[in-house]
């Protein structure tokens, strides 16, 4: 039955563009989709290993600048009189390029920053993200600065003079988000769910404890990190070449925000959890633009939705339903079982 | 040479604010383990509230200045009450979530009450710098600097001399002991935000005037204050206060010589640096385990 409803509910989601006319709520839930990929993400270190990236934004902007300048081409003087030059690339390459370069730079930051544990690891990440703003905003031979990456071209896939696949219009990106997102999960999924896995979640719980029985807990953090980050740059390289514009604001403070939002809210440590909270913060500011509701009231609800989130979910809206759910199917004796339900659960 | 006074001079006087901010954190990560999200929002805070009381109200600028960091106080004191409070004893990261919550709410209300176009602040100094040899300074930063270092004199003063700043300290070394020796781990909490936050807000205060004021000003204090205080160890009162004098040199030479459109990166290349070569700060107080 399970798997039937997963079936199901994937071929619904499949099938949304295909009686879905509205191509603005169809761009809605691209980028939502994108965003849920990041949020999954973070998930895996938030929710996983119990470590807050708040510079997840560097990840997927560094993904989205890599794959862009890979498929535009760049010419850049390093040193004076040492010129680099890049031609064009295909769209694919730089999206690997991009993914990989991600994982990389979490690599380089896991190995920094794990070397001791406590708030360290916080405000490297999010200084990160600082200095890769200022780095995008600064070096304008590379990255145009404010003036963006324009012209960004579109994902083509295929066989040259075969067949080939564009990426050019609404319903495809649909599409490709979804396939990217669904391999995500699946990967996220595996892993925790494996060996490196359970050494995750065992040092999450207790790290001493977890080190004492021989879990290598920094090697078991930094892959949590490069796996992490890899994922937030595939998810920027496929913004890019959807919106095809990319700027300096891709590195805001605030995506990173509205990423913690939508783990959090969902339910860090679940797999669900970043995907109900993706849902809900996607479509919300959406629903609040309808009202006609400023920005800055926008994100003042959010930020007290955080709060309240952590004083009356503290688990998020998944562990909740699920334990809500199991203490209905076990109404006679729903105090003993739903407990440790409950606490299995985090 | 005389550009590099000059640097050293500059370095000087914004390390006296940096010291400040750094201070404030730090106070409030040794004693309360709350990593303060909204400590940049205290700071955007203090210059707000000059705003208000200079420029809105017309009120006297050095009645308005100790004005401000009164509020700041009391905000820091309303912000403990109601948010951190009931999270007593909770980890490290729930409260820090509470905290990112907070800074966003606090810096968006900004923004709508404000507005985002950047004010500046009426300061009743000459305009002239006083010059000295080959170097000058102006008149309102060294204003800034002077009234700095009594700040952070009188917090040495409030931690070394007081009873509070015994019951901070007690508290700071083990928070079961101190309450078993009869201390009020509840009033110390605020008193601690309340200091923390008043620091961050006269930090604010100070260079509102200097600088221009805007919304997202406290995103980039908190920023320095976090490489401060790792710089200096977390939870260690002299090593933020060197550690926000080492962070403007730094800032000040790397803006001189380098580049000034990567100012705000030297804060991260130092912790970087730090984390490399001494992760637990230049002047680490014993790191709690647990």
């Amino acid at each position: 039955v399970k798997t039937g409803l997963t079936i199901a509910w994937l071929l619904l989601l499949a099938s949304v563009p295909l009686w879905l006319d509205n191509l603005y709520v169809l761009h809605v839930l691209i980028i939502t989709g994108i965003f849920i990929i990041a949020a999954m993400s973070l998930n895996l270190l938030l929710g996983y290993t119990g470590q807050l990236s708040l510079g997840h934004v560097a990840f997927f902007g560094i993904g989205a600048y890599t794959s862009s300048l890979t498929s535009l081409g760049f010419s850049v003087h390093l040193l004076p009189n040492w010129e680099v030059t890049a031609s064009p690339k295909p769209v694919w390459l730089g999206m690997l390029l991009g993914t990989l370069l991600a994982g990389l730079c979490g690599w380089a930051i896991g190995r920094i920053s794990f070397k001791v544990r406590g708030a360290y690891f916080v405000i490297v990440t999010v200084s990160f993200a600082e200095v890769i703003r200022l780095v995008a905003l600064n070096w304008v031979e590379l990255t145009q600065g404010p003036m963006a990456l324009n012209n960004i071209p579109y994902l083509r896939l295929g066989i040259p003079g075969w067949f080939e696949i564009s990426f050019l219009r609404k319903p495809a990106n649909y599409w490709l988000v979804l396939a990217v997102a669904i391999l995500s999960y699946i990967v996220i999924r595996r892993l925790v769910h494996s060996r490196a896995g359970r050494a995750m979640i065992a040092l999450r719980e207790n790290e001493p404890l977890a080190a004492s029985i021989g879990v290598d807990v920094t090697r078991y953090l930094v892959l949590a990190t490069v796996v992490s980050a890899a994922m937030a740059g595939a998810a920027g390289t496929l913004y890019a070449h959807y919106v095809r514009i990319v700027d300096p604001d891709v590195f805001l403070f605030i995506y990173t925000v509205t990423m913690v939002i939508m783990v959090v809210t969902g339910g860090k440590g679940t797999l669900a959890g970043p995907v109900v909270g993706g849902i809900i913060f996607g479509l919300l500011p959406e629903t609040l633009r309808t009202f006609e509701i400023p920005p800055e009231v926008q994100w003042v609800v959010y930020g007290v939705l955080m709060i309240l989130v952590v004083y009356f979910l503290p688990e998020g809206i998944v562990p909740a339903l699920r334990n809500w759910w199991q203490g209905r199917q076990q109404q006679p004796s729903s105090d003993t079982i739903a407990a440790p339900a409950g606490g299995a659960a985090r | 040479m005389d550009q590099l006074l000059q640097h050293t001079l500059n370095a000087l006087i914004l390390g006296g604010t940096y010291a400040l901010l750094g201070i404030g954190l730090t106070l409030i990560f040794g004693i309360m383990r709350v990593v303060n999200f909204a400590h940049g929002e205290l700071y955007a805070f203090g210059a707000y509230m000059m705003y208000l009381w200079v420029m809105v109200l017309g009120a006297n600028f050095y009645l308005a200045l100790p004005l401000a960091v009164l509020l700041g106080a009391m905000l820091g004191a309303a912000i403990e009450l109601v948010l951190l409070r009931r999270l007593r004893g909770a980890d490290i990261d729930t409260t820090m979530l509470v905290m990112i919550g907070a800074w966003i709410a606090m810096q968006n209300t900004e923004q709508l009450v404000w507005s985002g176009i950047a004010k500046s602040i009426n300061a009743p100094f000459p305009s002239s710098p006083l010059v000295v040899g080959s170097v000058s300074v102006s008149w309102n930063r060294l204003f800034v600097f002077v009234v700095a270092l009594a700040l952070i004199a009188a917090t040495y003063a409030v931690i070394n001399r007081t009873r509070l700043g015994k019951a901070m300290r007690a508290t700071f070394q083990d928070r079961d002991t101190a309450a078993l020796m009869g201390v009020e781990i509840g009033r110390i909490h605020t008193a601690t935000f309340a200091l923390g936050s008043g620091l961050a807000a006269a930090a604010g205060a100070l260079l509102g005037p200097v600088f221009v004021v805007y919304p997202s000003m406290g995103d980039l204090a908190s920023l320095k204050a976090f490489a401060i205080v790792i710089l200096g160890g977390l939870g260690s009162i002299p090593g933020a206060t060197i550690g926000g004098f080492i962070l403007a040199f730094v800032e000040e030479l790397g803006a001189g010589y380098i580049s000034s459109g990567y100012r705000d990166a030297m804060g991260f290349l130092l912790i970087i640096i730090i984390l490399l070569l001494k992760p637990t700060g230049l002047f680490a107080a014993k790191e709690r385990i647990g």
